[in-house]
């Protein structure tokens, strides 16, 4: 596999002290993806599987045990403003207003600039997320998904050039889940930015991403399949559910996270294909809504050199 | 008459003061005289022998006095209570403020580094328990200055809520603003001054609240030992005098002062609050 991707990640080992206990406890290990330049790729797991260890890592707020990230062939090292971060609890700063909370972020990236013109910028964002009414709200007064807008519009902002999603939707109701979920397409479709989100919801991921990575149960945790989203966009939440090929990828989801995901961390055989990704250092691609396409269902498998019995 | 609602708190609160000042009031007259008063009593104004707690017309009416000539001044002993409510003041601001100036950043310091909490934190707790009038035969020995002497007792009393506030304040500050900061590459003194300082300014601010109460407590105790001048000084030089209306008066005053440097800290207060 000598594709050239934007953002790399190399063999990533989380490991926390258990309590009580001497040893370390591995909450993922042997983690390789990479993300092309452009592309919308969402992360599915259950929790404690270590999703949003691997997004604050790439994010630079965490440091893996093991394993390297590279993003544009720079390692990274620390946060920085070339990846912006959306956080599930939006983390806006309570005691500014919403375009003040904008601003914070502009002012960051661009120093240089005079105060009109990041006046200007900020509104611009605001407007894309539909919030001009409320720009000298504080926090407080605005609901969750209001601030989830601010919160995206500061990160889109600061024009990051990959973009970092931790599970943005979790706490919305799902009509206000939807809406966003549509703005925030319209504003990727703009910028056409890299973006890496968590999700724990199937029809988001396949709405939203081009690629979807999925993980195992930890401890032990890997990542291991990638599932690419076949269906042409522009997508929208009433058209996408017809075409033909999305319960061909909700279906594989599904069951993947409903027992595949245990299954192959805890039986003989998943621990054996486990180890085949590892080896290969990237999840095993799959699309399943390719015969929509009239393509075939796997297109790369995993070829593997070592012998499995050798590597326990 | 209309139902008012928001009026029954001062009806009942009227009522109250009614009642305390008419109870008080009763119970301080003299008894009447029941016969011609003798050369000696009319000498000694009236047929009693023993000293009672003046009533409260009276000290209504000293008050009127003293507060429509407050910054008159005639000699050591006979200064209005606007001078000797300045003088207090002056000392407890000073002290409060420079204690601000030490408690905040060395509160900043504790708090971002858990290493020097741990490594503090034991003086803090020796210290912070010191009744603040026990340093003050050690302030006045080093320092040789009673005016300073009282400034220092003030100083070392304010100094510990506001450090132990910003402390707890800024070590509290939620962990996504800090991120925030983070993923915004802020450096660590912009981080200080716009993510940290405004996230734990209502806690400094409760800080600072109490440690003014603590001063404006501990300055008419550090007053009566130092003398001169101050509130303190006048309230033990009138009992000295045995002007107890006096000294009825400079209480109440005293009350009204500590409530009002607790009513601008408070207002201070609510412009640095936020809701999350």
């Amino acid at each position: 596999m000598t594709k050239k991707y934007y953002v790399k990640v190399e063999n990533l080992v989380k490991k926390y002290p258990a309590s009580g206990k001497n040893e370390l406890l591995t909450v993922f290990e042997n983690c390789s993806f990479g993300i092309e330049k452009g592309e919308f790729v969402c992360i599915i797991g259950h929790s404690g599987c270590g999703k949003s260890t691997i997004l604050n890592i790439l994010a630079g707020l965490d440091r893996a045990t093991e394993g390297n990230i590279f993003m544009n062939g720079k390692e990274v090292l620390g946060p920085s403003l070339e990846r912006g971060v959306v956080f599930q609890n939006y983390s806006l700063l309570p005691w500014l207003s919403t375009l003040k909370n904008v601003t914070f972020g502009v002012r960051a990236r661009f120093p240089q600039w005079n105060k009109a013109k990041v006046i200007e910028h900020s509104m611009k964002y605001l407007e894309l997320v539909g919030l001009t009414e409320a720009v000298d709200r504080k926090p407080a007064e605005l609901s969750g998904g209001m601030r989830q807008r601010v919160s995206i519009a500061r990160s889109f902002a600061t024009q990051p050039k990959l973009l970092l999603l931790d599970e943005p939707f979790g706490a919305l109701d799902a009509l206000t889940r939807g809406i966003i979920q549509e703005e925030l397409i319209k504003v990727w479709g703009e910028t056409k930015q890299t973006v890496f989100m968590i999700t724990h919801d199937v029809d988001e991921a396949i709405l939203l991403a081009d690629r979807i990575l999925l993980m195992t149960n930890g401890p032990f945790a890997r990542i291991a399949e990638s599932v690419k989203v076949s269906i042409p966009r522009p997508r929208d939440r009433t058209s996408v559910i017809h075409h033909p090929g999305f319960y061909k990828i909700r279906n594989h989801l599904v069951d993947f996270l409903v027992s595949r995901s245990k299954e192959l961390t805890a039986s003989e055989a998943g621990r054996a294909e486990m180890q085949e990704i590892a080896a290969a250092t990237h999840p095993k691609e799959l699309d399943p809504a390719a015969d929509s396409q009239g393509q075939h269902a796997v297109v790369s498998k995993v070829r593997s050199t070592i012998n499995v019995r050798n590597v326990k | 008459m209309r139902y008012r609602p928001a009026l029954r708190p001062l009806i009942i609160s009227l009522v109250f003061l009614f009642v305390a000042l008419g109870s008080w009031e009763w119970s301080s007259q003299p008894p009447k005289a029941t016969e011609a008063l003798s050369e000696y009593e009319l000498l000694m104004g009236g047929a009693e022998q023993e000293a009672r707690v003046p009533p409260p017309s009276a000290v209504i009416i000293h008050a009127f006095n003293e507060l429509s000539d407050p910054f008159y001044d005639a000699g050591p002993n006979d200064k209005g209570i606007g001078i000797q409510l300045a003088y207090s003041l002056y000392r407890v601001l000073t002290g409060f403020l420079l204690a601000a100036l030490i408690a905040i950043p060395c509160g900043f310091v504790i708090g971002m580094f858990p290493v020097m909490h741990k490594a503090m934190n034991p003086y803090v707790q020796i210290l912070k328990p010191i009744s603040p009038l026990a340093w003050m035969p050690l302030a006045l020995f080093i320092i040789k200055d009673s005016e300073a002497s009282a400034i220092f007792v003030i100083f070392i009393c304010s100094i510990w809520p506001m450090l132990i506030n910003t402390a707890f304040g800024v070590a509290n500050v939620r962990k996504d603003w800090i991120n925030v900061a983070r993923t915004h590459e802020l450096s660590d003194m912009r981080t200080a001054f716009t993510v940290i300082l405004p996230a734990a300014a209502p806690t400094i601010l409760t800080g600072m609240r109490i440690s003014i109460g603590i001063a404006w407590l501990v300055i008419v105790a550090a007053e009566m030992l130092v003398g001169g001048t101050g509130i303190g000084y006048y309230v033990w030089n009138e009992w000295n005098n045995l002007d107890l209306t006096s000294v009825i008066f400079a209480i109440m005053m005293i009350g009204i002062v500590g409530m009002m440097l607790d009513l601008i800290l408070s207002s201070v207060s609510r412009w640095v609050a936020y809701e999350e």
